[in-house]
């Protein structure tokens, strides 16, 4: 497992094989009980108790995409903890945000970033935004084994496109399976009330302050209705995490800034406590 | 059955030395040198495509000269090191010491094993510190052992010339430009004391800047910047980062740090 294992200390012959410019695959052949979906679990009845990440939205702009998630974990009906950040940048391009099991979403994403560095780094050129979509199925598949026993790890992808110039968002199954959104996506637990938020707040032409508004206000709806999302928390100022990512790169946006946006949100409810009103025709 | 012919043990292993000695000495230089920020890697290098100073991890790059298929194994064997030590401990677990003697080892035991041909190479790995003075460079000859460095190196072609010529000039706390035109300037000389000329479009120059506010501190120095800093224009390294592309991925925070918060 570690380099320096073998008696002469040098490296060993996997690490020299030229090939695969990917670390999973690397891995899956030098260390594969590193693999976070190849361990063996011990038989147990009914679901493992651990911590959950539950509520991802995310939405598209002209010119790039928004994903953003609320703050809690929950095990059962108790909150484990209150401010788990549940969206990463993947690269310079792209980000990640995970809903499921929270241990291992986040060891999935530590991976799914490395994956992506590593590639970079021997290839000396960036994946296409779809290469790195695909890389994000074929993990989310290989931990099909742990889902089925109750830990699933639901990702969301959002990033931009700099061939096509625009922002895309992609959404998983448990099996791995990928399919590209379009304007705006949801996963989780609260993903039901949030998409239903999103698909009357969304607009083809939102500026990004929009879009990131429209992202709090679902993340808002959802908390309402789904006990395992989390709001704003005004109290211990607790907010979203919101990312923004542009052709200028990944962007996560500073705690004063998303205040800004769950305050007037929190404003606006306080006048009408659902929400904005889509007009009916 | 044939009687071998005996060698002795010195001559086999002068002969091997000088096999892979001669195979480095065909390559054009690469010199390192620490300046202000960081350190600089300076290549003679026509190809965009095939380098020779990469990056290795946050805070390490390599260069090498001679054999590309060789140091290009070796590269990324380092680059597989690197992320597997650090999925399995932690980012700042990494470090160039524990890298260069990866590497020492096994060009130590390629060049000494009967069966195996040396590697015709010689590599640098380097680190960059939070200060200067924790910089370090280290020097891997063909034959496995390591030579820590200070301020200044060069290895290839005219290695010693060009670490003569540098070890007088360079002193400590120079700017990116100074260390820049030093580095060129040694690189133009030639064998016998004649002076090329060397563009910015046969140049191969990288940085670790400690300054760059990202986790990844390598990064190339590439077209009008490079041209700039060699004519001596003023340009800082985190002004012109726009105009480079390619490898300037960010710095994904890792997940387990940002739930520590």
């Amino acid at each position: 497992m570690e380099a320096n294992t073998r008696s002469s200390g040098r490296l060993p012959a996997a690490f020299l094989t030229p090939g695969s410019s990917s670390f999973l695959d690397f891995l899956s052949e030098h260390a594969p009980e590193q693999l976070p979906g190849n361990r063996p679990l011990p038989p147990v009845k009914g679901a493992v108790e651990a911590p959950h990440g539950t509520t991802i939205v995310a939405a598209t702009f002209p010119g790039g995409v928004v994903l953003a998630g609320d703050r809690r974990a929950t095990m059962g009906n108790m909150i484990a903890q209150r401010d788990i950040e549940k969206v990463f940048p993947a690269d310079e391009y792209s980000a990640v945000g995970i809903a499921g099991t929270a241990g291992l979403a986040v060891e999935m994403v530590k991976l799914f970033q490395l994956e992506l560095e590593h590639f970079e780094k021997v290839e000396g050129a960036t994946l296409s935004l779809e290469g790195k979509a695909n890389r994000l199925s074929t993990m989310i598949r290989g931990n099909l084994g742990m889902a089925m026993q109750g830990l699933a790890v639901i990702p969301l992808f959002a990033g931009y496109d700099i061939d096509r110039e625009k922002g895309r968002i992609f959404s998983y199954d448990v099996t791995g399976g990928r399919s590209e959104e379009l304007g705006f996506a949801a996963v989780g637990s609260g993903s039901v009330f949030a998409r239903g938020s999103l698909k009357k707040l969304h607009r083809d032409d939102l500026t990004e302050e929009e879009a990131t508004t429209v992202v709090v206000q679902a993340l808002y709806d959802a908390a309402e209705d789904d006990s395992a999302t989390g709001g704003p928390d005004l109290v211990r100022r607790i907010y979203p995490v919101v990312s923004v990512i542009t052709e200028d790169g990944f962007r996560k946006l500073t705690d004063d800034e998303v205040a800004e946006v769950a305050r007037s949100v929190h404003d606006g409810r306080l006048q009408s406590p659902n929400g904005p009103q889509a007009p009916v025709l | 059955m044939s009687t071998p012919f005996y060698v002795s043990p010195q001559q086999a292993m002068a002969d091997r030395a000088e096999y892979a000695r001669k195979g480095i000495a065909r390559g054009r230089s690469v010199v390192v040198l620490q300046y202000a920020d960081g350190i600089v890697f300076v290549a003679e290098n026509p190809s965009r495509a095939l380098h020779k100073v990469s990056e290795i991890y946050d805070r390490i790059a390599f260069a090498a000269v001679g054999k590309y298929n060789e140091f290009e194994n070796l590269r990324i064997g380092g680059v597989r090191y690197a992320d597997l030590r650090g999925y399995t401990y932690a980012r700042t677990d990494v470090t160039a010491r524990g890298l260069a003697n990866v590497y020492a080892q096994t060009l130590g035991t390629i060049f000494s094993s009967v069966a195996e041909k040396p590697y015709e190479v010689e590599l640098i790995v380097a680190e960059v510190g939070e200060g200067p003075e924790d910089d370090q460079i280290y020097r891997l000859p063909h034959d496995g052992s390591i030579v820590d460095e200070h301020g200044s190196v060069a290895v290839g072609g005219n290695a010693d010339q060009i670490s003569s010529y540098l070890g007088q000039r360079h002193r400590d706390g120079m700017t990116l430009g100074e260390a820049l035109k030093l580095a060129v300037e040694s690189l133009s000389r030639d064998n016998n004391g004649g002076e090329r000329t060397l563009t910015a479009d046969q140049l191969e120059v990288a940085v670790l800047d400690r300054t760059r506010p990202r986790q990844r501190k390598f990064k190339r120095i590439l077209g009008r910047q490079l041209s700039r800093l060699l004519e001596g224009g003023g340009a800082t390294v985190s002004g012109a980062e726009e105009e480079t592309g390619g490898e300037s991925s960010g710095s994904p925070e890792t997940p387990g740090d940002a739930s520590g918060k």
